[in-house]
């Protein structure tokens, strides 16, 4: 018998077990003295861990934490969990455990928050342990049952067997018995070699997709409560201007109006029947703003003060640099220098912001798609004033995040609206309108690079000054370092997870850090999105100042940086770079890192009357270490080039009088399917790391198709988005 | 009040005339399958079949569709609950991401099958102008082709 799994006979044998499995496994259930207690899923079944549980008929339910949006993390985790399990596929399920429940047991489930490519890369270690151990107890129940050393039984497919005797039986006959043993300590717990997984590295698919072909699919939006009321609203169009007054009477006899509220400092709110008579009575609301100051400010004030951060006699802060730059550039044989610029732009998911609110004096509860169930149920904690034990969040599938919905803006509005109509159930639903001037954008910037060369075209020093806003300033102040942004450098850092992937004799990068009032966010890809444009298309014109190819230029620089190079040379051996591209095709490269994930992509584009892009065909890899299903990497990175590309051709938000112009998806547009070129992926994980997959490939989209434009043109584009440049889809 | 065919079956809403179809479809039939994305026709989040032509609900309002055979993303599998063959296609090719789009796409994808059985691509291209964010297209065109041959 296995001396590290024994029955759980006393308290103490219990919490000694629990905790010899790590902070992320440990249970820490009160539990009665003396006797062996299973905790039971809402259908009775029992869990094996937090992770699994199994039912009587071998069903597994698997727990997740993390959030679904699309990205296949749910799925992925699923996989991990499976194979450690030796579970039958065929039988898995996924159920999402919730933030209270997670705090009530010492966060069991450990980190909830689904942003930076994370959902996988940093939780892969503890679910996996979560599955074996859940195995290793399975399989001891078995042979307790048996009465034969555990090390005569094996476990595959849901199934346990005796070898010598060729006893089977399976999951669910054993699973309560399992339930009520010890788990493992740690130090037994041995994770499978990747090469040899069955399940995960496979591309199995997705668990979710059914529902979703059905409108079978709970998304937030379609909560539906007994007793429900919904509410529309309207926040201050100028951020950071006040609520003055709003008139009341004026909408209070239209038909299903309940009532009017104040939500907060900005926003007021109708509630009523139907979304649909809320929303058409707080249009005819009568609303009086306080605008207040940053009414004045616009895009191109915005422009003007970017621009003179430039200068580097203004302060900034340094993030990589090797050398002394400027010294080298000061006696350079040659001068290389452009600046560059990338606009605000909005994640616009195609599922509005929304949240479903419940308030008593005892209890407080919502039903939202989360990016972080933890962020949401503190959220809910402090608008509702309720302790932990009396709140709740419910998470329900995302119709989209890219890094909004780790927000909680709406989910406390909804918290606020429901906790001034006590006992009724609250569906707080965004307009697309709202949605698109009240996002928390990607952040503005702009970029000087200068490039020296010696006097025999040998690259000597690169100077990159970005002017902008810090998105770690106003969504993460304490995450500032001596005030500082590291997160500004993503993808030009001098090591890690955001590593530049050249050698320069002399490099100087730094941020002269300037925020507008706009509320910066998280949005896909985050700052990788314009370094990879600035870093990438500056390269590609130093390439060209000397005549150099693009690939040989870079080569030469990277020889220190073999995985950054690894991709580069896997994206030009798939698009044929060393030959010629079809008449009328001219192709564009680049490469960078992001959220430990090595990236490259290469574009085929022609281009029609100086200003028309086809986008014939993309290559791009991605090492990001291991892979859990290779069809959704592939899937990420195709949808990718679809966020990255909108971005590149339309994504624009205008400032004017201080708010955002863009107000739907007339005028902030997004790809459709005639636009989308074929996307090529190759994958090459160089294992032992664990990088990330939703978001560093959006990063070479831009940069690829913009050097393929010069490449058509000769023309070398420095602002996004090509639309404000008069360039558009063919 | 307004008498509505939804799916094959006759319900009384009690709504304002000009009330779009997608909210009464929404909030007083209940059929949540069909999506609000914009409310400006611009996405087709919402789209439905109106006498057998998509239709982006949103702009369309609840008097205008007295008297006509509505079928949301709930109608379209058989009576027997057989899936149509295009949700057959969107499972087998694994097509949807976050899936909030999908049932719009998936009703435009069927009513262009309707018309056209064997869609070229360029037929796609010209048809199908749902928004993604997610950016399934690459999958979108390969189920459509798969059902296509189905």
């Amino acid at each position: 018998m296995n001396k590290h799994i024994t029955p759980a006979l006393s308290r103490r044998a219990f919490v000694i077990g629990t905790a010899a499995a790590g902070a992320g496994l440990a249970v820490g259930l009160d539990i009665p003295f003396g006797g062996p207690t299973v905790v039971r899923a809402a259908d009775g079944s029992p869990e094996v861990n937090v992770w699994v549980v199994i039912r009587p008929d071998d069903t597994v339910v698997i727990r997740i934490a993390r959030s679904e949006m699309g990205q296949g993390t749910l799925t992925g985790l699923a996989q991990l969990v499976a194979e450690e399990l030796e579970c039958d596929w065929s039988k898995v399920t996924t159920e999402y455990p919730t933030p209270g429940q997670s705090v009530a047991r010492k966060r069991a489930w450990g980190d909830f928050s689904t942003g930076g490519s994370r959902g996988i890369r940093t939780s892969q270690d503890y679910v996996r342990k979560g599955g074996a151990t859940a195995r290793m107890m399975l399989v001891q129940a078995a042979a307790n049952e048996w009465t034969v050393p555990v090390s005569e039984c094996t476990a595959a497919n849901s199934t346990i067997t005796h070898t010598p005797s060729g006893k089977k039986t399976t999951y669910g006959k054993v699973v309560e018995a399992a339930a009520k043993l010890s788990p493992p300590a740690d130090a037994d717990v041995k994770l499978k070699d990747p090469k040899d997984w069955k399940i995960a590295g496979k591309s199995v698919l997705r668990l979710d997709t059914a529902d979703k072909t059905t409108g079978k699919m709970m998304y937030g939006i379609d909560v539906k409560l007994p007793g429900m009321l919904n509410a529309a609203l309207k926040d201050c169009p100028v951020f950071g201007g006040k609520l003055k007054s709003y008139d009341e009477a004026k909408v209070m006899g239209m038909k299903g109006v309940k009532k009017v509220v104040r939500v907060n400092d900005s926003t007021v709110a109708v509630v009523a029947d139907t979304w649909w008579h809320a929303k058409t009575a707080l249009d005819a609301l009568p609303i009086v703003w306080d605008e207040g100051e940053n009414a004045k400010v616009s895009s191109e004030s915005i422009a003007k003060w970017l621009t003179e951060g430039l200068d580097n006699s203004q302060p900034a802060f340094i993030g990589n640099q090797n050398g002394d730059a400027k010294a080298a550039i000061a006696g350079a044989a040659k001068k290389i220098e452009a600046v560059y610029n990338y606009p605000y732009q909005n994640h616009a998911a195609m599922e509005p912001l929304n949240a479903t609110a419940l308030y008593t004096p005892d209890k407080c509860e919502v039903w939202t798609g989360t990016q972080n169930g933890e962020a949401a149920f503190a959220a809910v904690m402090e608008t509702s004033g309720l302790p932990a034990d009396k709140c709740e969040v419910h998470k329900l599938i995302l119709g989209g995040g890219f890094g909004r919905r780790g927000m909680t803006d709406y989910v406390r509005q909804a918290v606020s609206i429901a906790k001034q109509m006590p006992g009724t159930p609250i569906k707080l639903l965004w307009s697309r309108e709202d949605d698109m001037q009240h996002g928390t954008y990607h952040p503005v910037t702009q970029c000087k690079l200068t490039g020296a060369f010696d006097k025999d075209n040998n690259l000597t020093a690169l100077h990159v000054r970005i002017s902008g806003q810090s998105i770690l300033f106003t969504v993460r102040p304490a995450a500032l370092v001596n005030g500082m942004d590291t997160a500004a450098f993503q993808g030009l850092a001098p090591t890690g997870d955001w590593a530049i992937g050249y050698s320069f004799p002399n490099l100087l990068v730094e941020h002269s850090m300037r925020n507008p009032h706009v509320p910066p966010g998280f949005w896909r890809g985050v700052n990788v999105n314009q370094n990879a444009i600035y870093l990438e298309c500056f390269i590609d014109e130093l390439a060209h100042s000397v005549g150099e190819d693009p690939v040989a230029f870079r080569r030469k620089l990277m020889g220190k940086h073999p995985k950054h190079l690894a991709v580069l040379n896997a994206v030009a051996e798939k698009v044929g770079w060393d030959k010629p591209p079809p008449k009328g095709v001219y192709r564009g490269i680049c490469q960078h890192m992001g959220y430990g994930s090595y990236v490259a992509g290469a574009a085929e584009i022609s281009v029609t009357d100086g200003n028309k892009i086809k986008v014939h065909r993309i290559v791009a890899s991605t090492d990001p270490g291991h892979v859990v299903n290779p069809a959704q990497i592939e899937r990420q990175i195709a949808g990718s080039f679809v966020y990255g590309l909108s971005a590149l051709f339309y994504g624009n938000c205008t400032v004017k009088d201080g708010r955002i112009e863009q107000s739907n998806f007339d005028t902030y547009n997004s790809m459709r399917i005639a636009e989308m070129p074929k996307v090529e992926s190759v994958i090459v994980p160089s294992g032992g790391f664990w990088g990330g997959v939703g978001e560093p490939t959006i990063c070479v989209a831009a940069p690829a198709v913009l050097n393929a434009y010069f490449a058509a043109t000769g023309k070398r584009i420095r602002s996004v988005p090509l639309k404000d440049q008069d360039i558009s889809f063919a | 009040m307004a008498n509505l065919t939804i799916n094959g079956k006759s319900i009384n809403v009690e709504v304002e005339d000009d009330t779009p179809l997608l909210w009464a479809i929404r909030e007083n039939v209940g059929l949540t399958g069909t999506k609000y994305g914009c409310g400006i026709a611009q996405c087709g989040a919402c789209t439905i079949h109106i006498d057998g032509v998509a239709m982006r609900s949103c702009g369309v309002t609840v008097s205008e569709a007295v008297g006509k055979q509505i079928t949301t993303i709930e109608g379209l599998a058989a009576s027997d609950g057989a899936l149509h063959k295009v949700q057959q296609a969107w499972i087998k090719n694994d097509v949807p991401q976050c899936g909030y789009c999908q049932t719009g796409m998936i009703m435009a994808v069927a009513a262009l099958l309707k018309d056209k059985p064997k869609p070229t691509d360029k037929d796609i291209d010209e048809t199908i102008t749902n928004i993604c964010r997610c950016g399934t297209f690459q999958q979108v065109r390969e189920a459509i082709h798969a059902a296509a041959n189905a």
